[in-house]
């Protein structure tokens, strides 16, 4: 176990150094001059020379890649154009929003999908599975930012219903932007994480169908185990492992999902400083905020990939 | 080749075999037939690009017809879907913006699918180096989650709906390289691939008239699941202002126009909207269903 957390630490070596060459490539690959486009078109020479200096433009590339990585290792990651501050102050000031935004989303996703897939699963071929099975296709199919600005609509503004429709008077019951309150993470939360679920409902489906199909789930049946001590105990464990997997690559996917979500409830967070910094043509802000995220990436594959190992002790034995 | 051997089990040498590739279409066909969410997603989309091709012509309005009177009215008879900030039709917009979101879908893949495949084939038929470096480029590619490779791209690019094509394309290729280059190590060990081998045939030939076609299903698979993917990607774009320009009638672009009047116009956003829905959805159906016909081991 020790030999492969180690041997999985230096495989993710090349990654790193992968994305960042990448990352720094960005600003190199935009067509013009970086320094002109940052300065804007109409800028005085004065103003570009200052940024190209600023940044190291003039110095050879294989030199400003390493300055960027000596840097960036020493959490240095330049400063913005706009405002002038540290890069990585302004990530750490947003650092823990989007994560916080991600992991809740995450738990939720985890929650919803494994109910969903139980369900379906243990009602295989029913309607109830049916049923689900199509909320898990819809859920799939809505962009997450338009399933935002539904619930925003919903739930935060109110809409005048027609009186004979039953069920709720819907008025503005959560906060349509921010992050803090209960009232103003529901609703991101849910937006983030309704895809999420639906990808792990139909893996822990298909999952749990392949397990419930096997003779040591037959055995314990005939032996005469309860249903739900033979569903929860004996097959979800084994079940469990491929839905893993999918969460951690879930997880990925929420992580770039930020992006739309936090632009559409106006959170401050990475993803949105991302856009803001993009539209502004704010490079080192790009950069490090990229940066940022695919390291976090890359270091959640890693641990997923070690509880995988961890969990599947057949793979081990091998 | 397998002409040969058929003719040569065949008692009824007089009567020509079936061509053996008319004969693999048409039982790929049968199967796909046979599932009800393929021909359901199937019909679905050709429906769709019937009406991107045939609708603009017959929806009542341009797409930039503007009918200031009418701002944010809400649906009616006369306007169907109501109209926007402009006054346009809000339907005839989205069925102008049908192309578009499916031509944006289409050409990603495509593009992205054949250098995926490229890449896979190439890596898994010839190992060693090659297969390293293409590898951890994909890799690479893959640390950045979700829609950030593509948001990256387009902010070195610029945003258009081209730039935003090549972005999505690019964030797909990792996925095809690494599904090819599976079912390609696994094809390539069979003993039809030593045959082609001891006959001399080239390279190329193994790979793309033998190798390829037994490796299509899946491709088509994750084409059209990636096609999902990729509208949903390139109308977000869209939406944060990094893709098609107003006043294209991009579905994306026009959410986030309706962004701004949820309060006094709710319609404005939910239609186009409802209509992304709709077009992902037919392409998951349909991607589902071809999943269960082809390639019943591949899952989610």
């Amino acid at each position: 176990m020790f030999k492969f957390i180690v041997r999985r630490i230096i495989q993710t070596i090349p990654v790193l150094i992968g994305v960042s060459i990448l990352v720094f490539s960005m600003m190199h690959l935009v067509p013009g001059n970086p320094a002109v486009i940052m300065a804007g078109e109409s800028a005085p020479e004065e103003t570009v020379e200052a940024i190209e200096e600023r940044l190291g433009l003039n110095d050879p590339l294989p030199v400003q890649y390493f300055s960027f990585l000596g840097n960036a290792l020493q959490g240095d990651l330049g400063e913005s154009i706009r405002s002038g501050r540290d890069v990585t102050a302004e990530i750490s000031a947003r650092f823990w929003v989007t994560v916080e935004l991600a992991i809740y989303s995450t738990i939720l996703s985890i929650f919803m999908g494994l109910i969903a897939g139980i369900i379906a699963a243990t009602k295989r071929n029913t309607s109830i599975d049916t049923g689900v099975m199509i909320l898990a296709l819809f859920s799939l199919s809505m962009p997450n930012f338009w399933l935002g600005l539904m619930l925003i609509q919903w739930f935060a503004i109110g809409i005048d219903l027609p009186a004979w429709v039953p069920f709720f008077e819907s008025t503005g019951w959560f906060a349509p932007s921010g992050w803090g309150n209960l009232d103003q993470v529901l609703l991101p939360v849910i937006t983030l994480g309704t895809g999420g679920a639906a990808v792990i409902a139909r893996m822990t489906r298909s999952s749990m169908l392949d397990v419930l199909d096997q003779d040591y789930i037959r055995t314990a049946r005939a032996k005469g185990v309860k249903e739900k001590v033979v569903v929860y105990q004996h097959a979800l464990k084994n079940a469990l492992i491929p839905v893993i997997t999918v969460t951690g690559l879930q997880f990925g996917g929420l992580l770039g999902g930020t992006v739309l979500t936090e632009t559409v409830f106006a959170i401050n967070g990475l993803g949105r400083l991302i856009i803001d910094s993009i539209l502004a043509r704010d490079f080192p802000v790009v950069q490090g905020t990229i940066l940022v995220v695919a390291l976090l990436f890359v270091f959640v594959n890693m641990l997923v990939d070690i509880t995988y190992q961890f969990v599947n002790k057949r793979i081990d034995l091998e | 080749m397998s002409e040969q051997i058929q003719t040569i089990d065949n008692p009824q040498t007089s009567i020509k075999p079936p061509n053996p590739r008319f004969q693999n279409a048409k039982n790929t066909f049968k199967k796909i037939r046979k599932s009800r969410n393929a021909v359901l997603g199937g019909l679905l989309i050709l429906f769709f690009i019937i009406v991107s091709l045939v609708g603009p012509h017959l929806v009542p309005y341009d797409y930039d017809t503007q009918d200031v009177v009418n701002k944010l009215a809400p649906p009616s008879s006369e306007h169907w879907f109501g109209t926007d900030h402009f006054g346009r039709d809000i339907f005839s917009r989205i069925i102008h913006g049908m192309g578009i979101t499916l031509g944006t879908g289409f050409a990603a893949v495509a593009l992205g699918a054949t250098v995926g495949v490229l890449f896979g084939i190439i890596s898994g038929y010839y190992g060693g180096k090659i297969d390293t470096v293409i590898m951890r480029l994909m890799d690479i590619l893959l640390a950045f989650p979700g829609i950030l490779l593509a948001l990256a791209i387009v902010s070195i690019l610029g945003g258009s709906i081209i730039n935003v094509i090549i972005a999505v394309a690019i964030s797909s290729i990792p996925v095809f390289a690494r599904i090819v280059r599976g079912s390609t190590l696994s094809v390539k060990k069979l003993e039809y691939i030593d045959a082609q081998k001891a006959l001399g045939a080239s390279d190329s030939r193994i790979l793309f008239k033998h190798i390829l076609p037994n490796v299509s299903s899946p491709i088509i698979v994750q084409a059209t699941l990636s096609i999902a993917i990729a509208i949903i990607s390139a109308s977000g774009l869209s939406f944060l202002g990094l893709g098609a320009q107003p006043p294209s009638p991009e579905w994306g672009a026009m959410l986030s126009a309706g962004r701004n009047y949820l309060y006094s116009a709710p319609h404005v956003a939910l239609f186009p909207g409802l209509a992304i829905v709709a077009v992902v959805l037919a392409f998951n159906v349909l991607g589902d269903g071809l999943r269960d016909a082809l390639d019943p081991k591949m899952k989610d």
